[in-house]
């Protein structure tokens, strides 16, 4: 893909960050954070959601076009779920642990807290709640990245259910709590959106306290360019994947205005008629169509060619009418751009263009459903095509699978927040604000590591970025060598799981306890991590090193050197010091894991140094 | 500076200039609806009127009801509760401030199912109910059936919704269905059960159905409502959609939700079976007293002067040996006083335990398997009907309005 100048065509970005937080209860339940797998569900409820009016009396726009079609949800519950996720019981009051780490991490940023803090309902009834709002409340404002970007929020959130499949979801997820973050649009190159990304997701992490994997961590970016409109992209898992989504999302939008420019240049137009198409596809052979109650279409005077243009990997302007044409429940739609195709024949388009008067600068749209369905998906598709002559609309799009978007709803607005009347304020006092204290961020431990314990700067960053960081620091803390310890964590977490093994099946005392065996000498350094895994599998730190590694003691490996040497007097004799390789080898092919190298090196040495 | 609801003003905080639309203030703070939607909670004092800015008006749109009239007519009486709630900002809680035009209006699937007439004689939270409350309650009802109303849709308050329902079964014979329904979540959630509940009692409303009912979600689920027979039905979770339930038999109606099917039980009472009349008497000078191990007997004095007393009491319908002679004191004295069980369900027998045959000595007559609650309401309504002891005793007998129905498991 072609890089553009982003300075000159003015983009602008912002990020919203959302990190779940590594309570040990919800936000409003007494329930366990815990993922479950939606096959372990042990019960099932099954809920219509309808839009509420907000207390100022307004319905959110975002909100009223997800009910365009009444759906029946089903929840999944599991043994570790409770009555406040499937919203049979009054939250509990906001869990302080929740509170105080999102206080931490305000602190980070430099924010003014504020005196208290009021939780709301942010409406939202794609089903993902099951009340059908997620609670948020804003704890913090205003901080600093660096001179360059701004934090302009901090809010403690709910996280949302995981969706199983189309209307099924699980509420495993459902009040996590979370961190979201909100930058200012402060942001003007793909990269630059990296980086801050990359940034706070770093001084997230120095907390030790937010949960990891994937999945924890979802950013949502905004992105506008000048001419093109803002669009707020959600769920953008991978940090290597967000500076490729603004990059696509500014093609798109360029893409967008250029479609406009020809449009415009064409005379184009959307008149919004709508007509009964379903006699003439009565002998089709396509299967979508045959299946149809009815069939609708729509002229798009002057949009030949551009219905089906690319503008962006995998995605077109019919792309686009189509995500429209599915809040109303259904599957798609066929325009002239892409047929003959999909079983519709070449000689159904032209009578089906004929019949609508279409000419060869036009475009035919048709939906194909019952008649409720395809009125309402004709009408989003017209509504969407007369966007199209405006050039970008505002939207809340989703990311989808190499960082093209798919359009998802309007923007939502004010309207779709309301009190939460169940939830108390919680004052945040000048007291509680003072006495929280803020850990050292990452990237100076890292430095740190450096200086202080003589680790080279790759090694530092991975051990203190590493889950395995508060190992590290106890280790050293009693008396392990630091460098030793970093690389035995480190290595040995590597050689685990590509053994398969959890880290976190073997407990950290039994990682120290190997670690302290090799520094007393009673474990080679080289069977660390065949001992560990032995230790995974169940086995006692002795049991371990013994069925492992027996440790083989100087005298029993000088018997060993002298039989191996004295097979080889020759080659020794004729190689002279060079022969310590190759011996070496020999001897280390019977004792690895179980006596540490230095040692057999040395005895070696000595053997040879009788015989040269 | 003072402010009013809704004034646009500058919040200089953290630094920062931002704009909202004031909501209220308390105790010098005030609280701040930002152009976001987020509620904050700032000192007053750092607000200043916005003129620039126009603010977000609240607006509470008013449409006419557009009503058809070749539907049958329901009457819809609103008193309150959760079904009928919105936030308050006075104390930032719940409370019911909607009318039944705004249900009809929220819920627009109602005006597919008939035409209403709406009444509100009282719009309270239901734990404020009292017996002249149902008293009115009762002559509202009687009067919309008179005037012509196909069934009539009480909303109400979850929390004594089973004592108002009783007590218009006792004092109402009605030939129309009477449906008491709420909700357990409140209205301005997208999840509200309110909605699906309203509709299937208007539903029930417009049915076959002859006899006051309580209409409810019957499961978690948004599948089915039940309908409960007003004698028999308790509130067994505190926040539940499936709260109600009926106790020693099976609910005598379903309604499936979205399609509005009404399925009536083999003893359900239907349509005109009985003439309009209204018996609004009560003595309201009753009490209900749960026994509890241990009680002081001198708890019974507090009762004295009273005309019934409903007791509560232990498996069978026991209470301490100690407290058999304060019982019979009241008795003596004219207080009318019933035996039920705390149990959750199953009939009192004060014949097997010499504790119920000295009981029985005292002058404690025997509730069957009335649910206490249920018994007191009835007692009030009996004693308000007759002061004969033995006509009394007879009538708290005689199974009146189901409320004495055997623990049948009658099929659906």
């Amino acid at each position: 893909m072609t890089d553009f100048d982003y300075e000159a065509l003015g983009l602008k970005a912002g990020i919203e960050i959302h990190q779940q937080l590594n309570t040990k209860e919800k936000l409003f339940s007494h329930t366990p954070t815990i993922i479950r797998d939606s096959s372990e569900h042990t019960g099932e409820v099954k809920r219509y959601l309808r839009v509420a009016t907000s207390e100022m009396g307004d319905v959110d726009r975002a909100a009223k076009e997800e009910m365009l079609a009444a759906r029946l949800f089903t929840y999944y519950t599991y043994d570790t779920t409770g009555l406040v996720e499937i919203d049979e019981q009054p939250p509990a009051p906001l869990n302080p642990d929740a509170l105080d780490l999102v206080l931490t991490i305000a602190k980070m940023f430099n924010m003014t807290p504020l005196p208290q803090i009021h939780t709301m309902r942010k409406m939202i009834v794609d089903g993902s709640a099951t009340s059908g709002f997620q609670r948020t409340a804003l704890v913090a404002l205003n901080g600093a990245i660096d001179q360059t970007c701004r934090i302009e929020t901090v809010a403690v959130e709910e996280d949302a259910c995981q969706r199983v499949t189309d209307q099924v979801f699980s509420v495993d997820r459902l009040g996590i709590p979370l961190i979201e973050i909100t930058t200012a649009p402060c942001m003007k190159t793909p990269e630059q959106v990296h980086d801050v990304a990359q940034y706070i997701g770093m001084t997230l992490r120095s907390t030790g306290r937010v949960k990891r994997g994937l999945g924890t961590i979802r950013q949502d970016v905004n992105v506008s360019i000048r001419d093109g409109a803002r669009v707020e992209i959600k769920g953008v898992q991978e940090l290597d994947l967000i500076a490729e989504v603004v990059r696509r999302e500014v093609q798109r939008q360029l893409s967008l205005l250029a479609i406009k420019d020809e449009l415009i240049a064409r005379n184009a137009l959307v008149n919004g008629e709508v007509y009964d198409v379903t006699s003439v596809f009565a002998k089709t052979q396509s299967q979508v169509l045959k299946k149809a109650k009815v069939i609708l279409g729509t002229v798009l005077h002057g949009f030949a060619g551009l219905v089906g243009m690319e503008i962006q990997p995998g995605r077109r302007l019919g792309s686009e009418m189509s995500d429209y044409a599915k809040k109303c429940g259904v599957g798609g739609l066929f325009h002239t751009d892409e047929l003959p195709a999909y079983g519709v024949t070449a000689e159904e388009v032209s009578v089906l263009k004929e019949s609508l008067g279409a000419g060869e600068q036009d475009a035919v749209i048709i939906v194909a459903a019952t008649e409720q369905k395809s009125r309402c998906a004709i009408q989003m598709i017209i509504r969407r095509a007369k966007m199209a002559m405006e050039g970008v609309p505002e939207e809340t799009r989703k990311m989808l699978e190499g960082g093209s978007t798919a359009y998802m709803r309007p923007l939502p607005g004010a309207a779709r927040m309301y009190p939460e009347t169940d939830i108390l304020p919680v004052p945040v006092t000048q007291e509680y604000w003072e006495s929280i204290t803020t850990p050292e961020l990452l990237i100076d431990k890292a430095e740190r590591f450096v200086h202080e314990y003589g680790l080279d700067a790759g090694m530092a960053h991975q051990i203190a970025f590493s889950e395995k960081l508060p190992l590290f620091e106890r280790a050293v803390s009693e008396g392990i060598r630091p460098v030793f310890a970093a690389r035995t964590i480190l290595a040995s977490l590597k050689e685990l799981s590509r053994a398969r093994i959890s880290p976190d099946a073997i407990p950290d005392d039994s990682v120290i306890a190997v670690m302290k065996a090799v520094e007393t000498g009673h474990a080679a350094k080289e069977a660390v991590s065949e001992i560990l895994s032995a230790c995974a599998r169940g086995m006692t730190l002795e049991e371990a090193i013994e069925t492992v590694a027996p440790a083989f003691s100087r005298e029993e490996l000088q018997t060993l050197v002298h039989t191996i040497v004295s097979e080889r007097v020759d080659f020794i004799k004729s190689r002279g010091k060079a022969a310590l390789g190759p011996v070496m080898g020999v001897v280390m092919k019977e004792v690895r894991g179980r006596i540490d190298g230095k040692v057999v090196s040395e005895v070696l040495e000595e053997e040879l140094g009788r015989i040269i | 500076m003072t402010f009013s609801n809704s004034d646009p003003v500058h919040v200089a905080f953290a630094g920062l200039d931002l704009h909202g639309i004031y909501i209220s203030g308390s105790d010098g703070n005030a609280i701040v609806k930002l152009s976001s939607g987020y509620n904050i909670c700032v000192p007053e004092l750092l607000c200043t009127p916005d003129t620039d800015h126009p603010g977000v008006q609240p607006h509470h749109a008013a449409e006419p009801l557009k009503q058809d009239a070749t539907l049958p007519l329901l009457s819809i009486i609103s008193t309150g509760g959760t079904i009928a709630s919105t936030v308050d900002y006075r104390t930032g809680a719940v409370s019911s401030k909607f009318t039944a035009e705004d249900i009809i209006r929220s819920i627009p699937e109602l005006a597919g199912i008939a035409h209403y007439h709406t009444v509100q004689p009282f719009n309270i939270l239901s734990e404020n109910m009292n017996p002249s409350m149902w008293q009115e309650l009762a002559r509202t009802i009687r009067d919309e059936i008179a005037a012509g109303a196909a069934g009539v849709i009480v909303t109400h308050g979850t929390d004594t919704m089973l004592y108002s329902a009783a007590a218009v079964s006792f004092m109402l014979e009605t030939p129309a269905p009477v449906i008491f329904v709420g909700a357990q979540r409140s209205a301005d959630r997208p999840s509200s059960d309110n909605a699906m509940n309203a509709i299937c009692s208007a539903k029930a409303g417009v049915s076959d159905l002859g006899e006051v009912v309580v209409c409810m979600h019957a499961t978690s689920d948004d599948v089915n409502c039940a309908l409960h027979r007003a004698t028999r039905v308790r509130k067994n979770h505190t926040s539940r959609r499936d709260a109600f339930q009926s106790i020693g038999r099976v609910p005598v109606g379903i309604v499936s939700y979205p399609d509005g099917n009404v399925t009536l039980g083999k003893d359900a009472v239907l349509r005109g079976t009985h003439e309009l009349r209204l018996f609004d008497r009560l003595e309201p000078h009753c009490g209900l007293l749960q026994y509890y191990p241990g009680m002081n007997p001198a708890v019974f004095d507090a009762f004295s002067g009273y005309a019934g007393l409903i007791i509560a009491g232990t498996g069978l319908g026991h209470v301490g040996t100690d407290c058999i002679e304060k019982i019979a004191a009241l008795t003596a004295a004219g207080t009318f006083v019933v035996m039920t069980s705390q149990c959750q369900a199953g009939e009192v027998c004060d014949r097997v335990y010499e504790t119920g045959r000295d009981l029985l000595n005292a002058g404690v007559v025997e509730g069957g398997n009335m649910l206490p609650e249920v018994a007191l309401v009835k007692l009030m309504w009996v004693l308000g009907n007759t002061t004969r002891r033995e006509d009394a005793v007879r009538m708290m007998q005689t199974n009146l309005k189901g409320e004495l129905d055997y623990d049948l498991w009658r099929e659906m």
